[in-house]
């Protein structure tokens, strides 16, 4: 494999996975340039979180390549590998660690050396420290920062994973629905949260709650029985026919 | 902040537990040696044994507790490990016997001379020197845990499967032993013991030692499980045990993990085998019995696991409540007790001894520091 085949962060074509017979992904083909961030909408079983499993490793695609930075094939690498290359993710469902306090959650997170050697020998450093508080900030946890993530809120647990991800220090953010269950307040902090980090990162962002991605201003791909079926800015994508038929309804 | 490992490891409930058990590695030896045994101090030599024997079962429950009770992986096979660790020491046991043997043979033990054996096997060379008897009861258990891990956690087996397939491998194991030409003696298995290291295994003052060296070996391997825990790695641990495709995404390697602790936990239970061998005088194939090693799980349930401490409470109570019962009229009908113990803990107490009182022991201090709060804020209201 040559060098750089793609300008793209991340680059997925003609992508295809089926389970049993049914088509999940569809000669799916998606690219996310570096620094964008990207809201992926589509109705339930439209692929969303299968693409997010392709991306991760957790799913070998039948075929079609997907490409990280150009130079990484991602569908030959496995979960750890594709975290270790700067891929974060945050799943639909919070998963924290419940027994753990919510820095150790971060601590755990954060960029280290992850073999079991190194985290054996590992001592407190006031370095680690200071970037969990300053992380504790940006997700505003500050408060329960010693309290079991088990015994957080929903919002919270959301943010806690958000923070999670940003204690990876990864190149691209995907983010599952990360406003489920979230009260409007909330939802506003985690789209201005999301805005903020994508300052610094590239994110892609699966979500139904339109006001949310309307909020978060940015280009949009509608996904539908496992391929693109609009792309654009929201209001383009809003008042595509097919995608109000199949999706947003009339 | 920044504290090394092991004071870290050491806080105060460790402390007291080390504590407790270096009075018991002291003092039961010399109330053994020391008092006649007219006194009522005097700890007779039998309960020596017993609780030597029970100081055994106690780190194997500690090197099942490290992995289950921290990392999931729930092993229903880890008495494979203890007796091939007892194995090896075993055959060590054997070729100190020599001349003193029914045949007489300098060399072949007893069975072999039965079974018309010409000439000593290849694997039971080098066991005459108890230094690499004792590098065997390391290494024999640990390689096969590392082999059969590499395997398992590799594939991702995890769950009820690798339950089953550890259940499958010591029942492997016993079949393998119980065969004549296998090598080990067979069904009768290796007794008879006479010398370790030039000491009369039944006599007095060795079953004292060996007592003090196995609650010394407790300790040890307590101190080890603690600093694992209680480091990042430990946290590790229970990350996985919690939820491992979440760790595994945060870009852990978690077969090299899970790898490490099932290997070590491996050693850990041969060295308890090894201690227990020469405290009970013999090793027979019956110790690979797939109930054994349900029964030392049994142990830590009881006892509470992820808590270490709880692994030996568990380990020491349930046993003795064995002995109590099975010496009695009532030995039929143990087994019944023992399965119904483990469905009462795990209905009522599913934190098990040690996890409940720390549990209520937590809350209690939670509510007391709200009432204090509370009452703070109720006091400096001034008087009109």
């Amino acid at each position: 494999m040559d060098a750089r085949t793609t300008s793209a962060l991340l680059y997925l074509d003609a992508v295809s996975v089926s389970f049993d017979g049914f088509k999940a992904l569809n000669d799916l083909s998606l690219t996310v340039q570096p620094g964008e961030m990207r809201a992926i909408i589509g109705p339930n079983g439209a692929g969303k979180t299968t693409m997010m499993d392709v991306i991760t490793g957790k799913t070998r695609p039948d075929k079609g390549d997907v490409y990280f930075d150009g130079a990484h094939d991602l569908t030959a690498l496995d979960e750890t590998q594709i975290a270790e290359l700067g891929i974060g993710r945050k799943f639909q469902k919070p998963t924290v660690f419940e027994m753990h306090t919510v820095e150790n959650n971060l601590r755990l997170a954060l960029k280290a050396d992850r073999t079991a050697r190194a985290t054996l020998a590992w001592r407190e450093a006031d370095a680690e420290q200071a970037r969990i508080s300053e992380i504790l900030a940006v997700i505003r946890l500050g408060a329960v920062r010693k309290r079991v993530a088990g015994s957080l809120s929903h919002g919270q647990k959301q943010w806690l994973e958000i923070g999670m991800l940003l204690a990876q220090d990864p190149k691209l953010l995907l983010v599952d629905e990360p406003v489920a269950g979230m009260t409007d307040v909330e939802t506003h902090q985690t789209a201005e949260l999301l805005r903020e980090i994508a300052q610094e990162k590239t994110v892609v962002v699966v979500e139904h709650d339109m006001a949310f991605v309307r909020e978060l201003g940015v280009k949009v791909t509608c996904l539908h029985e496992g391929s693109v079926l609009a792309e654009g800015t929201i209001d383009q994508v809003s008042q595509n026919d097919r995608v109000v038929e199949v999706y947003l309804g009339r | 902040m920044t504290s090394s490992p092991l004071i870290r490891a050491l806080d105060r409930s460790a402390v007291t537990f080390i504590l407790v058990l270096v009075a018991i590695g002291v003092l039961v030896p010399l109330l053994n040696l020391l008092l006649p045994s007219s006194s009522f101090w005097h700890v007779p030599t039998y309960l020596v044994a017993l609780w030597g024997k029970y100081v055994c079962y106690a780190i194997l429950a500690l090197s099942i507790d490290l992995i289950w009770g921290y990392c999931g992986i729930l092993s229903l096979g880890h008495g494979a490990f203890f007796a091939l660790g007892g194995y090896a020491m075993g055959m060590y046991l054997m070729r100190q016997i020599g001349t003193r043997g029914v045949y007489a043979d300098p060399i072949r033990p007893d069975f072999m001379v039965f079974l018309n054996w010409p000439e000593l096997p290849v694997y039971w060379y080098g066991f005459q020197h108890f230094a690499y008897a004792a590098l065997m009861v390391l290494l024999v258990p640990g390689v096969l845990a590392f082999v059969f891990g590499w395997f398992a956690f590799r594939s991702r087996v995890t769950g009820v499967y690798l339950s089953i397939i550890t259940q499958a491998l010591t029942y492997a194991l016993m079949l393998g032993f119980f065969r004549n030409n296998f090598g080990f003696g067979g069904n009768n298995g290796l007794t008879d013991f006479k010398d370790i290291l030039g000491f009369n295994v039944q006599a007095q003052p060795t079953r004292a030692a060996l007592f003090a060296i196995s609650v010394a070996v407790l300790i040890l391997g307590f101190l080890i499980c603690r600093t694992i825990v209680s480091s990042k790695l430990g946290m590790v641990l229970v990350s996985i045990r919690d939820a491992e495709s979440r760790t595994r995404f945060l870009g852990y390697r978690v077969e090299n993990y899970k790898l490490f602790v099932f290997t070590l936990s491996a050693c850990m239970a041969g060295v308890a085998g090894a201690l227990y061998v020469p405290q009970v005088g013999i090793i027979n194939p019956s110790e690979f019995a797939p109930g054994n090693s349900i029964e030392a799980v049994i142990w830590v349930a009881v006892g509470g696991r992820g808590t270490l401490i709880g692994a030996v409470l568990g380990a020491a109570v349930v046993n003795y409540g064995k002995t109590t019962f099975t010496s009695g009229v009532l030995a039929p009908y143990w087994l019944f007790v023992l399965g119904s113990l483990f469905v009462l803990v795990t209905l009522l107490l599913p934190r098990g001894i040690v996890g409940t009182v720390r549990h209520y022991w937590a809350v209690w201090h939670e509510r007391r520091d709200a009432a204090n709060a509370r009452a703070a804020e109720a006091a400096p209201k001034p008087a009109e």
